[in-house]
């Protein structure tokens, strides 16, 4: 080695002593600190600023104590990377639990702790348990955050333009599309199939809770008392495949923030909604926009909302802060997380009995579609997505074959129906 | 003997070096060795060994012999989705080898033109995409071919072809040829890297003799040049084989792991990572993904053995 090379070797090795010695130092002192630091897994990653400016200082005022970190993947990567973190031992404190088998799968394997013993449990319905509860009910094992609700939202400005109404039932609602179809500037519906789900979530589930009357059918299709291929399902199909010709060009292609866009652009009437789409909306559209419940059937009926438990916080059995973490649940469980969360994530809606105020006017008039409507959750969540083929996959496959025109309703249900029986006991009679 | 005379006047220590084991050869060795040992022979074994395993619900692993093979083969609502995945992996395939390597055998062709200007400005942007990330290459082509706000619709509409226009990427029957070609695209660079430096690697002596004995350009392309090339050709092929039977990353960014419409762009590679790593509501299996992963394994080594002993062993070589 010549004078040179020895030279930057060695100014090599010593910065990497000292990048060595840096991270140890960093290593032992996080060590140290997370005696009191507990970590949230969650797949909200698009959440992280109101969780460290809002959720997370509002808690520290009245625990100073207990530092929290919120720590994000990606929502498709989550389950995955997540999986991995807790078979390592590696996982955070609390994790944000995905509702219904995902998490059930968590706890059977011992990596959840039950919350049945922590404070504030009682603040929620059996409903609204029922995501993250053992079969029989008795175990709940996440304390339940939030849930989004379905519906419509549409650009007030063309309906003022148009001089339309929002409808009530399907007739009204199908009127309502050929007269902006007739008009021919605007897309009647955004909606797309590239993606599958949307056609599933935005579409299936989103209008068939007044076919089968949200919980009763709900039930009836998990006890085997109704089939997928009964009149109820059949017509939600046969509905869904109605709108195809009111979609956007080549809407086969159409993957959702092109639907998005084409809705915040101002070039598409409606909008079939998660309300999850409302915090995003108010930072892109520069046009008003307003909501309305799925339209009914027949008017005679009641009507119900597809009002989704969606996302809870459990407690990693391994973490070695489990007290600390349970203080932190019941702050969950309290109308102070419930205010924040609501107003900071207007569309996300906290579950807790308690009364809790929504300032963003299209997403107040969501979640009052509590007290005129019946709230159900997607039918194909609990329990009967657990084997194979799993009901949710096949129904954003059948969904969006009915609207792209390559399947027939009956078809859809028959195929839907046929996947089920062929694992699960109550439906192969 | 004269080494065993050698050896006795030698120092006793020194003397096991020698009549034992060749210590350097196993020095050499031992980098790549244990690299490649614990990066590549441990994992592919334990994958297999993972595939004779089913975990119950609480996570416990128990001996399944074949039971995995015989779901992943037998029961239709595993049996269907694997042979879709194969077949839409062999016309995957199919359009590599015809398109890919076709076009990349045209360009190499091109470029070794004598008289060609601007060569290397080609052969650097033809190159270019296969550099790229595969999710820019998706994002790209999924705006090019955006109906609603994509270059492609307006560009034929320009033209008066406007109706010959489609949402490619959404409709069953389409939907695998397009994504099959957006690869192509993106690789089509490295076929024809290959082939261009076999075609100058051919000296001008021959193929000037060839024309002197009255061969046209087409003769001497095709009785002098392929020839040539023809192991290089191999090399492509299987190189192709083993890059589209392990595709993933494309078809994940253009169409998701559901690979839709109805499973039509679905391929082994987007088989297995729904069933490893679960999509949405189905859970993730790592034994019943091991189980893919494995069959995958036996699908990639029957055609690199078919090659092998079909192709390779007949192939000539040619030293200039």
């Amino acid at each position: 080695m010549n004078r040179v090379d020895t030279k930057a070797f060695m100014k090599r090795a010593g910065r990497f002593l000292a990048t060595v010695s840096v991270a140890v130092s960093a290593l032992a002192f996080a060590q140290a600190a997370s005696a009191q630091t507990l970590t949230i897994e969650s797949w909200r990653n698009d959440d992280a600023d109101v969780w460290n400016n809002q959720i997370i200082p509002a808690f520290n005022k009245k625990y100073p104590n207990i530092k929290v970190q919120f720590k994000a993947d990606p929502p498709t990567e989550y389950n995955a990377a997540l999986n991995a973190r807790l078979a390592g031992g590696t996982a955070g404190d609390l994790i944000t639990c995905r509702p219904f088998d995902a998490s059930l799968d968590l706890f059977k394997k011992g990596q959840l702790t039950s919350v049945n013993d922590v404070k504030g449990i009682e603040n929620f319905s059996d409903v609204a348990r029922s995501a993250w509860s053992t079969d029989d009910g008795k175990t709940t094992f996440c304390m339940p955050m939030a849930s989004v609700i379905h519906g419509f939202i549409y650009n007030k400005a063309i309906f003022d333009e148009l001089k339309l109404t929002p409808p009530k039932t399907m007739a009204e609602f199908h009127a309502l599309l050929d007269k902006i179809k007739s008009d021919g500037n605007y897309t009647p519906i955004a909606m797309g199939t590239a993606d599958q789900w949307e056609a599933a979530t935005m579409g299936f589930q989103n209008i068939g809770v007044n076919y089968w009357k949200g919980e009763e059918g709900r039930k009836a299709l998990i006890e085997g008392k109704q089939k997928l291929t009964d009149p109820a399902y059949v017509e939600t199909f046969k509905e869904l495949a109605s709108w195809a010709p009111y979609m956007g060009d080549g809407y086969k292609s159409q993957k959702y923030p092109d639907t998005q866009n084409l809705f915040t652009l101002g070039r598409a009437a409606i909008y079939p909604a998660g309300s999850w789409d409302i915090p995003i909306f108010r930072k892109q559209a520069d046009f008003e926009f307003d909501a309305f419940a799925p339209p009914v059937p027949d008017a005679s009926g009641k009507c119900y909302i597809s009002d989704h438990t969606d996302i809870a916080l459990g407690i990693n059995a391994k973490s070695k802060n489990i007290e600390a973490a349970k203080t932190f649940l019941s702050w969950i469980a309290s109308s102070e997380f419930a205010d924040i969360y609501a107003n900071a994530l207007p569309g996300f809606f906290p579950l807790s009995k308690e009364k809790v105020t929504v300032k963003d006017p299209v997403a107040a008039k969501f979640v009052g579609w509590r007290d005129t409507c019946e709230s159900s959750i997607r039918n194909s969540y609990q329990i009967l997505s657990r084997g194979t083929p799993n009901l949710e996959n096949e129904l954003w496959n059948v969904s969006a074959q009915v609207i792209n025109g390559t399947m027939k309703s009956d078809e859809a249900a028959k195929k839907v129906e046929d996947g089920l029986a062929s694992w699960y006991e109550p439906h192969k009679k | 003997m004269s080494t065993q005379s050698i050896q006795s006047s030698l120092p006793l220590e020194s003397a096991p070096m020698r009549s034992g084991f060749p210590m350097h050869i196993a020095v050499f060795l031992a980098p790549a060795v244990i690299v490649y040992s614990v990066f590549s022979i441990y994992p592919l074994i334990d994958t297999i060994r993972l595939s004779f395993y089913a975990g119950d619900q609480s996570g416990v692993r128990h001996f399944a012999g074949w039971d995995n093979f015989r779901t992943l083969l037998a029961d239709p609502a595993w049996s269907g989705q694997f042979w879709n995945a194969l077949r839409n992996n062999l016309m995957f395939f199919a359009i590599h080898m015809v398109v890919q390597n076709g076009i990349g055998l045209g360009l190499a062709m091109l470029l070794s033109l004598p008289r060609l200007t601007g060569g290397s400005i080609y052969r650097t942007l033809i190159f270019l995409p296969t550099m790229l990330s595969v999710v820019i290459i998706g994002f790209i082509w999924q705006l090019i071919l955006n109906p609603l706000w994509g270059i492609a619709p307006s560009l034929l509409k320009a033209v008066g072809l406007g109706s010959l226009f489609g949402p490619w990427l959404g409709q069953e029957s389409t939907a695998l040829v397009t994504v099959s070609l957006i690869s192509v695209w993106q690789f089509v660079g490295i076929p024809m890297m290959l082939i261009y430096a076999a075609l100058i690697n051919i000296p001008d002596d021959l193929l000037d003799a060839a024309t002197v004995d009255g061969a046209g350009p087409f003769s001497v392309f095709w009785f002098v040049r392929l020839p040539l090339i023809l192991p290089t050709l191999g090399v492509v092929s299987i190189l192709t084989f083993v890059a589209n039977f392990n595709a993933f990353d494309l078809i994940y960014a253009v169409k998701g792991a559901l690979a839709g419409p109805n499973f039509s762009t679905d391929i082994l590679g987007t088989f297995f990572y729904r069933t490893f790593f679960g999509y949405q509501l189905q859970v993730g299996s790592p034994t019943m993904g091991a189980t893919v992963a494995t069959a995958m394994l036996v699908v990639i080594l029957i055609g690199v053995m078919i090659y092998l002993f079909g192709v390779q062993r007949r192939l000539q070589r040619h030293a200039f």
